[in-house]
């Protein structure tokens, strides 16, 4: 802690911090007190004398119902869920067997293949969008979340790889060799001692990608087009600004609803998180 | 009895077969072809492939639709002579480089106090990582109304405490709205530098700042001595990913400015997607954003080293 007199703490400390938290969590204050303020008070202008930006006098749930019924909004979030949720199991087998191969096994070329994991992990989506696009488009994927489920492990099962090797790479080779001693194949080695070890990185890997798909946006915008096949990120971006018109109330209902299913996963398993997203910078 | 020694001699021929896929798994280099097999397909399918394709779209003249024909390196000695291509290499620059030093002095001021006692540290922590968890493009729908020049809360607050006089354009002034867009971007990265380089501190050993301290350092010195070359590989891992993620930086600038005001906040990506997928020009949008590859391949190349060399260090 800090030494000295009491002002220094604040100096130093408290007021720093408070100001960061303040900075970082403003946004999020902002999209809930707009959702819920009625058009009368959301479009009065920042002159005007009884312009009370930090509260809603009259807080109404108007725009969050007309986001429900009048827009696809609820036909997105059940979209990018399923997207997210088959995208990160196709890209956590892929991960956990790969990890696997990359951290424990001897085999020629072995060291070229992790190198290459590694630089498509570096790989950003904006590089290849466009010709991805036209392939999607020849392998008749466009406008369907398969466009989406498999072009997400790209950066996905990078990321998992990665993450789970540093998990496998922990365990004592010693464990494996005693289950062979004892009969097991190479296999259920593999399944039955390694895998549940590595739960919690499995878990960490899970929730990361699951974050991850949610957020994705690009790909998103470039291979849909139907306002039904949208996501969340899409949707929302495409179909609640209509022509020059932006809907703030729906908006930013639209970002705090769009916003719960990863803030709830976040919440429950914050530790988890924090082990896959510092465990991914780890060389 | 008869029965049993159908059964028996079943077992006996199903064995072996069993083993003959079981005894091929044995085999290391075996285990780890079928092992990797799924991920080679799909890296191999959506990364590898498009590269490719991106290459060849990127030296012909193709279009939505139409599949065009060799031009060459046409589409990228255009590029050089295209003033708005210019423009956004340079914007992309200066929004990498502003943003990431930002990011890093700030991550590091919020890491530094967050690795302190303090009650409700894990709280604090949780809520510190929100902008880095909640979808970006949502986030960012959050600033653009935030930064709206007739109904922001920013200009208020400032005209409140007597700072301006008259209202700001945050988003429609050119000169601003790649300060504005930065300061979103610095927003959303300074949580996910310092709940990184937090997990760094952590691992330092914390009596080598009490020796420090008992040798005489003062707190700015036992910062720069001992903390900051402990911390540096992580710090320059981070540094990596980030630098490379906003380099190739989309969605901020597509939701808050689309790139303008006249060309203002167009990087890379916005300017890719402009040509290749709003105008239509495949190839010139694959050259634009293929153009980013040689600058994202050294940024890697140089950290990769430098990584390298403070490791060894």
């Amino acid at each position: 802690m800090i030494e000295g007199a009491k002002w220094r703490r604040w100096v130093y400390f408290y007021i720093p911090l408070g100001v960061f938290i303040l900075w970082l969590l403003f946004p999020f204050y902002w999209m809930l007190v707009t959702s819920v303020r009625p058009d009368r008070e959301l479009y009065r202008p920042w002159m005007a004398p009884n312009y009370a930006p930090f509260w809603t006098a009259h807080p109404t749930l108007v725009h969050i119902v007309d986001l429900l019924t009048q827009t696809l909004f609820i036909r997105w979030m059940a979209n990018t869920l399923f997207i997210a949720i088959v995208s990160t199991l196709i890209s956590l087998f892929c991960g956990l067997l790969a990890g696997y191969a990359l951290s424990r096994l001897k085999f020629p070329g072995g060291g070229a293949l992790g190198t290459g994991i590694f630089i498509t992990y570096l790989v950003p989506q904006t590089l290849l969008f466009i010709p991805l696009a036209s392939i999607i488009r020849n392998f008749k994927l466009g406008d369907t979340p398969w466009a989406l489920i498999l072009t997400y492990p790209t950066f996905l099962i990078p990321f998992c790889t990665w993450l789970l090797m540093g998990y496998f790479k922990a365990i004592p080779r010693e464990l494996e060799e005693c289950a062979r001693i004892d009969g097991a194949t190479r296999w259920k080695a593999m399944l039955y001692i390694i895998f549940p070890i590595a739960v919690p990185g499995i878990l960490s890997a899970g929730i990361f990608a699951f974050t991850l798909s949610w957020n994705e946006f690009i790909y998103a915008l470039v291979f849909l087009s139907s306002a039904e096949q949208k996501t969340v990120s899409v949707g929302v971006t495409s179909e609640l600004v209509r022509g020059d018109v932006f809907y703030w109330g729906q908006l930013m209902a639209g970002a705090l609803l769009g916003s719960v299913p990863v803030a709830f996963i976040y919440s429950f398993f914050v530790e988890y998180y924090v082990a896959g997203l510092t465990g991914s910078v780890k060389g | 009895m008869a029965v049993s020694d159908v059964i028996s001699q079943r077992a006996y021929v199903a064995a072996p077969q069993r083993s003959a896929a079981t005894r091929l798994l044995e085999d290391e280099r075996w285990l780890a072809a079928v092992l990797l097999l799924p991920t080679v397909i799909l890296l191999g399918l959506f990364i590898a492939y498009p590269f490719v394709e991106g290459v060849w779209l990127s030296v012909t003249d193709a279009t939505v639709g139409v599949p065009g024909h060799f031009v060459g390196l046409a589409n990228f000695t255009a590029l050089l002579h295209d003033s708005i291509f210019l423009v956004a290499v340079q914007n992309t620059f200066v929004y990498t480089a502003v943003a990431t030093v930002f990011k890093l002095a700030l991550g590091l001021w919020l890491a530094l106090l967050l690795n302190r006692h303090f009650r409700g540290k894990a709280f604090t922590r949780a809520f510190v990582l929100l902008p880095f968890i909640i979808p970006t493009v949502l986030s960012t729908f959050a600033w653009k109304w935030m930064f709206d020049p007739t109904f922001s809360v920013i200009n208020w607050t400032l005209f409140q405490l007597g700072l301006i006089h008259s209202r700001i354009n945050w988003l429609g002034d050119p000169n601003l709205a790649l300060i504005s867009v930065i300061i979103v971007n610095v927003w959303r990265g300074v949580p996910f530098y310092a709940i990184s380089l937090l997990a760094g501190l952590q691992t330092i050993n914390p009596e080598l700042q009490e020796a420090a301290a008992i040798d005489g350092a003062r707190p700015w010195q036992r910062f720069w001595h001992v903390t900051w070359p402990l911390l540096l590989p992580v710090t320059m891992v981070v540094v990596l990913f980030s630098v490379i993620q906003t380099f190739a930086d989309f969605q901020l600038v597509y939701v808050l400015t689309g790139g303008g005001p006249a060309n203002a906040t167009q990087l890379f990506a916005t300017y890719a997607y402009q040509i290749g997928v709003g105008t239509g020009l495949l190839s010139q949008g694959a050259a634009v954003s293929l153009a980013m590859f040689p600058f994202l391949l050294i940024i890697v190349v140089v950290q990769l080293l430098y990584i390298r060399r403070v490791e060894v260090h």
